[in-house]
């Protein structure tokens, strides 16, 4: 799950990190005076989307009085901004933080994420901040440390020092740039997070550490135990049918083609999507509805995929184990009573009673095309989109 | 024996009393796999399935003999129930649940580091279909049916494609030694490597098929290993060449955030090593034969 910038700041600042004064606001005049109750002479308006390189994209404004900050939240309110985040559909800015602006001496770049070979914590910290951590290590790999957080323990103050002298920052002050990492690393253990990043990370002429851009992600398999964090979601930057489908416990991801497909596990889902590309097609989604495979589920599935109007063909790949085609064929049947499919349909049932399952599809009225491999499965809807 | 687990191995269910760990105690009871007993705190000296239920994995250990588990038992708690398992003594436990947090696996996995190599329990998962050495026992939660006994070793992380594996492998009258399910998660009990290690050793496996997908080290890091250690050949197949970079495909642990973890990069990574690819996944099972056919 991902949070919005300002949700970042205030987590990490509760975790004893230094950000530049700021506000979330809703409308233009709570912006100006928003940026009148923050004070100063510079401020920037910032559009809160799930996305990075919003400036790129137009959604980071720098303004010179009060009222330029209201001209800029006005503009961006209701805007849909595209980063090359975000994809061509782009995210929806329904809130605006606004924040002090900052002197900035250097910008460093700080991130944490779970290291896969090492099975720990890996601190990532470069001199090159305001890049993105892929560019640094295409560009100035040169300039990237790295340090290992052990996770029965935590970080130690040492591996704060070393990364913090490691950047480059002078002696008076490393203390401040070591609460700094640690509470970045604190917040990332306590919180069950997968990933942190402060980019930039900025020294200020004023010598103070700042976090000036926060991204926080958090592992889905624990928001059973952070209800603080779970509360932070937003769904209005997620996609429409990403939401429909978490909700009824389906896994589902929107893609650009327009064969949509309803396939039991996420490796065989990929697997079929793998045929449709290399038998000339190109999958409209990827969609699990679980190993079990259940009718409701498959219900569910036919509803989301007739959702998406780009969809052209629908593939059907059910592995029945436990669960048995016939079965899996009884949920198909009932799902095609209650949603109306205009589009061609393919049917692949392997598996336990494989037979018994095609025979209830043949025998039922429903129109749809019968296909007996993965491959047969894969060229038949393609074929099918191109008739 | 198969690796692993073989026909005599004693297993115990913990979260038996529950809806998942009775269904598939019973499957599992069917397919001829030695179920001793179970665990469901609270619920001693019942008997469940015509056998005895335990409070703790130490005392069922102790009055069956178990030395192999699987948990049935919910995500907020399986980190705690694997650490218990590994306490008690039990050898191999396969973790089915999906939902565990990634800093919970972390946990299980710096807690084991207590014991000694030869002390350490063998976990398998989470998220995944379990094990099966067909003819001899299933601990897991697979149509037992589909697989053919042979000589193939499977290691796959989905549940369903590794089915299809052993489908298209008993369709050409090919049987699998042992199958084991790693699991979809970032962080998991046993990685690809310390599958194919213990494949290389088994007398009863000739060859390997390892059905990997995109996300993480693990696939090229088993590969790596494979080059530099292994005799028996390794065929593999990477799911998920259509997958956009940075969105999680239905597995926590299938995402694309790195170089080298993507399908095409992965597949290219494993032919450096010597992996033999199955080119799409409708061919794993005619990649395993011509590979078997060229041995002979």
């Amino acid at each position: 799950m991902d949070i919005h910038e300002y949700q970042a700041k205030e987590i990490l600042s509760s975790f004893g990190v230094i950000i530049p004064r700021g506000g979330i606001v809703y409308s233009p005049e709570n912006a100006e005076n928003k940026a009148r109750e923050i004070g100063g002479s510079k401020w920037v308006v910032k559009a809160q989307i799930h996305s990075g390189a919003r400036g790129k994209a137009g959604g980071i404004i720098f303004c010179n009085t009060p009222l330029e900050v209201a001209q800029a939240t006005d503009k961006l309110l209701g805007k849909k901004l595209v980063t090359n985040q975000t994809g061509p559909e782009g995210k929806i800015v329904n809130r605006i933080y606004i924040e002090e602006a900052t002197d900035i001496e250097k910008e460093l770049y700080l991130g944490l994420v779970f290291d896969r070979s090492s099975e720990s914590i890996m601190v990532v910290a470069s001199t090159e901040g305001g890049m993105s951590v892929e560019e640094i290590s295409k560009e100035k790999p040169e300039t990237i440390i790295r340090s290992k957080i052990e996770v029965a323990v935590g970080i130690q103050n040492f591996q704060a020092r070393e990364l913090a002298f490691g950047l480059g920052i002078d002696p008076e002050l490393i203390t401040r740039a070591s609460n700094t990492i640690i509470g970045c690393a604190k917040a990332f253990s306590e919180l069950d997070a997968t990933m942190v990043e402060v980019n930039p990370l900025v020294i200020s002429k004023q010598k103070q550490i700042l976090a000036l851009d926060c991204k926080m992600s958090f592992d889905n398999n624990a928001m059973f135990r952070r209800n603080k964090v779970s509360e932070l979601r937003d769904k209005t930057q997620e996609d429409e049918k990403e939401i429909f489908a978490s909700d009824r416990g389906l896994n589902y991801v929107s893609l650009d083609g327009n064969i949509g497909n309803i396939i039991n596990g996420a490796g065989l889902a990929m697997a079929s999507m793998d045929m449709i590309k290399l038998a000339g097609g190109q999958p409209a989604n990827f969609l699990d509805v679980g190993g079990g495979a259940t009718p409701e589920k498959i219900v569910k599935a036919f509803k989301l995929i007739t959702m998406d109007e780009k969809v052209k063909v629908i593939l059907v790949n059910i592995f029945a184990g436990i669960n048995r085609c016939d079965w899996v064929a009884e949920g198909i049947v009932q799902a095609l009573k209650k949603i109306e499919v205009k589009v061609p349909l393919v049917i692949r049932l392997a598996g336990t009673n494989a037979e018994k399952g095609n025979k209830i599809l043949n025998e039922s009225k429903i129109n749809y095309i019968e296909a007996n491999t993965l491959e047969d499965a894969a060229n038949k809807a393609v074929a099918a989109l191109n008739k | 024996m198969a690796i692993v687990i073989d026909k005599n191995s004693k297993i115990l269910i913990q979260g038996f009393t529950g809806k998942m760990g009775t269904f598939h105690a019973e499957e599992m009871i069917k397919y001829g796999s030695n179920v001793v007993g179970g665990v469901t705190p609270g619920k001693g000296g019942q008997k469940h399935l015509d056998r005895p239920v335990f409070n703790t994995v130490k005392d069922a250990v102790q009055q069956t003999g178990a030395t192999a588990s699987i948990l049935f038992v919910p995500p907020a708690f399986a980190a705690d129930s694997a650490m218990e398992a590994a306490d008690a003594g039990i050898k191999t436990c396969v973790a089915i649940v999906d939902g565990i947090p990634s800093h919970d696996m972390i946990r299980i996995k710096r807690y084991m580091r207590r014991y000694s190599k030869k002390e350490k329990m063998t976990l398998v998962g989470p998220n995944c279909a379990g094990i099966i050495s067909p003819g001899k026992s299933m601990l897991g939660i697979m149509p037992g049916h589909i697989y053919k006994e042979g000589r193939v070793g499977i290691i796959s992380r989905s549940g369903t494609l590794g089915y299809e594996a052993a489908q298209q492998l008993t369709n050409l009258n090919i049987g699998v030694s042992t199958s084991v399910g790693i699991g979809g998660d970032p962080i998991n009990g046993s990685s690809f490597r310390d599958i194919i290690e213990k494949f290389e050793t088994d007398d009863e496996t000739d060859v390997i098929l390892m059905i990997g997908e995109i996300g993480g080290p693990q696939e090229v890091a088993a590969g790596e290993f494979a080059k530099e250690n292994m005799q028996k050949p390794v065929i593999g197949y990477i799911a998920g060449l259509t997958a956009p970079k940075g969105r999680v495909m239905g597995h926590a642990g299938a995402i694309v955030s790195a170089y080298g973890e993507s399908a095409v990069e992965k597949v290219e990574l494993l032919k450096e090593c010597g992996v033999i690819i199955s080119k799409n996944p409708s061919v794993m099972g005619d990649t395993v034969k011509s590979v078997l056919d060229s041995k002979k």
